[in-house]
């Protein structure tokens, strides 16, 4: 079974109704014993990071993300679920992440960006470095769906998975053991976005 | 690189689309998700339903639409129409879709799009804007004397010389009412105030060009695309593919919204997508 945390931030009936279609049970749940008894956990999300912290810390939920996470399962972080994951983010301030992943959550800002609309919206390539089991079924340039203004810059390069330009090359998904985060929307992505959450679900747990 | 998007747009009237889909290997023509179904394998960037069910009563219908189609496609889905309250967008969010776009709402109380925006977060807040050139002005129109004198809307009214000059510079003014009531107020000056007020994208329809299949307003189109930071959708008067392909180059647009074309399957999505690419705009195929 697929627990899919719910702390109060964005649709996530997406995010379940992908996982039904590919044939896997899935809960949306913010219950910590609903969590750590998954077979498999997925942080999802959208909106702005500290509220997505405080709602996390509201609802006592950290702790399960982070023994989540210990345990070894597969764990999947779609968009904030994957910026949440880092050290601190420096939307509104500067704002205390997870801090599993070392490294911080920026802006797109500066020269590179001159004439480029933010958020960055729309569909665009991923460049895989190194390529989790969940991606087997990704061929190098496929495009994914993407909505945000900030990315994350992991310490450790060793973590990259893909990468995706758009004036820059930032880092579109990490991979770390277990734990598999991305920018981008497999669950609005289409036929390839909805092999990612397949081949989640088929992983052992 | 970031993808120019092809946005098919149907109107959902009473939880079936009209003005008529015609693909001819369609279970039930008038079905939104029947025909969300076709497009998605057709390759749509996203999909846009606007809902213009007259009657308040109804609204429950359109949720039950969103929710068919959130099972069935998996493509971000915007919809609009009727938006009135902070939980209509929340309706429409739980139920599936991933944006929502506000029209009249947002001019008649600005402070609705900042209390969404800072709520939902701007990912999921479109403005829609219905613009017309200014020298087509209502000469009887007169701003509602309290908006006239709100310092909220002060500095975006047209002058009376803008609005009643033929030749006067280029400009446009804002429409409510699916484009028939004119607000006086400047629509690339709106475009900015909606920006600064956490709107994530601007739905941009030309009310001159729409319906008359002879190509986007271009100037309009550049007009608010270089004025905003976030991403503009050019809307109105598609009639060919060398319109959608001007609305990119000329027009500066970060996605191009299509009704008639797509839907009596003059082209496909597909078909618009490899001309483009012919011709150096980068599409997702």
């Amino acid at each position: 079974m697929i627990a899919i945390i719910d702390y109060g931030m964005g649709n996530l009936r997406s995010v379940q109704k992908a996982f039904e279609r590919m044939g896997r049970e899935a809960v949306v749940t913010r219950d910590p014993k609903t969590i750590l008894d998954a077979g498999k956990v997925v942080l999802p999300g959208v909106g702005a990071f500290p509220d997505c912290m405080r709602n996390l810390e509201e609802y006592g939920l950290i702790d399960a993300v982070k023994q989540s996470i210990r345990s070894g399962k597969p764990f999947l972080g779609i968009c904030l679920g994957l910026q949440l994951l880092f050290t601190e983010s420096e939307e509104f301030g500067i704002s205390k992440g997870l801090d599993i992943i070392k490294g911080k959550v920026i802006r797109f800002k500066g020269p590179e960006f001159k004439g480029l609309k933010i958020p960055h919206m729309g569909w665009n390539s991923l460049a895989v470095k190194r390529r989790p089991p969940v991606m087997q079924d990704i061929p190098e340039g496929s495009h994914v769906y993407f909505v945000h203004s900030f990315h994350v810059v992991p310490e450790d390069k060793g973590v990259i998975a893909t990468t995706t330009n758009y004036g820059i090359d930032f880092v579109s998904s990490i991979w770390k053991d277990n734990v598999i985060a991305v920018q981008f929307h497999p669950e609005k992505s289409q036929a390839l976005g909805l092999s990612i959450l397949k081949r989640f679900g088929e992983q052992k747990s | 690189m970031l993808t120019k998007r092809i946005i098919p747009c149907l109107d959902v009237k009473g939880g079936r689309v009209v003005k008529g889909v015609s693909f001819v290997n369609l279970i039930d023509a008038g079905d939104p998700v029947e025909i969300a179904k076709a497009y998605d394998e057709q390759g749509a960037d996203e999909l846009t339903f606007l809902d213009i069910t007259a009657s308040h009563e109804e609204r429950g219908i359109i949720l039950d639409v969103v929710r068919r189609t959130a099972e069935q496609v998996f493509m971000p889905l915007t919809v609009g129409g009727g938006i009135k309250v902070l939980d209509d967008i929340r309706n429409l969010l739980l139920a599936g879709a991933d944006k929502v776009s506000i029209n009249t709402t947002a001019v008649h109380d600005p402070e609705f799009i900042k209390q969404a925006s800072l709520r939902f977060g701007s990912q999921c807040i479109v403005v829609a804007i219905d613009a017309k050139r200014v020298v087509e002005h209502d000469k009887d129109f007169k701003p509602p004397l309290a908006w006239a004198s709100d310092p909220k809307y002060g500095s975006l009214f047209l002058s009376d010389s803008a609005l009643h000059t033929p030749h006067s510079a280029l400009r446009w003014e804002v429409y409510t009412h699916g484009g028939r009531k004119p607000m006086g107020i400047d629509a690339v000056a709106w475009a900015k105030k909606m920006e600064e007020y956490g709107a994530g994208e601007i739905l941009l329809t030309s009310m001159n060009q729409d319906g008359q299949k002879t190509g986007y307003d271009l100037e309009l189109t550049r007009s608010v695309s270089e004025a905003v930071s976030i991403p503009v959708i050019a809307s109105g008067g598609v009639g060919n593919l060398e319109h959608i392909y001007e609305g990119f180059t000329k027009g500066k647009a970060d996605a191009a919204l299509a009704a008639s074309i797509f839907h009596f399957k003059e082209y496909t999505i597909r078909q618009a997508k490899e001309y483009l690419r012919e011709r150096g705009v980068p599409v997702r195929l």
